[in-house]
């Protein structure tokens, strides 16, 4: 169960209205390293990991859900007052065609949210080097979203989200070690 | 080894067609080098950890455009 607070993690500010950087954006949205995936792909793992980290990946889990929603109010904030034309300058003309200014799950190339982008192979150590790179190609994901935009309010939530993916690969790099460190323990008995 | 960028040169051909990039740079952020946190790290300030977007100050390696900042005249 989970408890709803309403506000978001972090404050989001937009300072322009710029359609094509919620392009790019959405990648984080619906992509294969985005929240989404990332949140789904924790949440549905933690059944079947050792009980010591089911609470890590819970937690990781639910934040990333926290994540989801602050690049929602960016990527709505980005389009929501884009006139068809700007949409259709901004390369979202497909986009418009499909969902009028609606958020949709799917990334930058306008490819839908699957499933195949996550994985639970049930051992622990594959399943948590899969949420490491995850957390890496999420990491890399937001320099190259930063590296495009201009918009200085948006960076500083953007830098924000990627510090946030250092810490959870750190934490998921732990959880490597308290599960090497378990299976040593046996060596003694 | 400690730094958080490392850089690389790639190798630039007479024919390339765009202008070459002679130095490319890439993130090894601190995750990579700790291991297992230590206990008695230095934390920032509640208030300062909200905005860092972590409490630990050995873990705070934010990433800024190195295209900004050349537009803003500073080095990348």
């Amino acid at each position: 169960m989970w408890v709803y607070e309403k506000k978001l993690q972090y404050p989001v500010r937009v300072s322009t209205c710029n359609p094509k950087l919620a392009k790019y954006l959405i990648e984080q949205y619906g992509g294969a390293d985005g929240e989404l995936a990332a949140a789904l792909r924790y949440l549905n793992q933690r059944y079947s990991i050792p009980d010591k980290v089911i609470g890590l990946l819970t937690d990781i889990g639910t934040e990333e859900f926290a994540h989801l929603e602050m690049i929602a109010t960016m990527v709505y904030k980005l389009t929501k007052d884009a006139a068809p034309d700007q949409m259709k300058a901004a390369g979202l003309g497909a986009h418009y065609a499909n969902h009028d200014n609606a958020l949709f799950y799917n990334n930058a190339a306008g490819a839908p949210w699957t499933a195949s982008y996550i994985q639970a192979k049930g051992d622990p150590i594959a399943d948590l080097y899969e949420d490491i790179a995850a957390e890496e190609k999420a990491r890399a994901t937001y320099q190259w979203i930063i590296n495009m935009s201009d918009d200085p309010d948006l960076n500083d939530g953007l830098r924000f989200l990627r510090e946030r993916e250092i810490i959870h690969s750190q934490r998921f790099r732990e959880a490597v070690e308290i599960l090497k460190e378990e299976r040593d323990k046996k060596k003694f008995f | 080894m400690n730094t958080l960028r490392k850089t690389w040169h790639p190798y630039v051909s007479p024919f390339d067609p765009c202008t070459p990039i002679k130095v490319k740079t890439y993130s090894t952020p601190p995750n990579l080098y700790m291991g297992f946190q230590p206990p008695g790290l230095e934390q920032f300030t509640p208030m300062q950890a909200l905005r860092a977007g972590t409490l630990w100050k050995a873990f705070y390696d934010p990433w800024y455009s190195p295209y900004e900042k050349a537009r803003e005249g500073q080095q990348p």
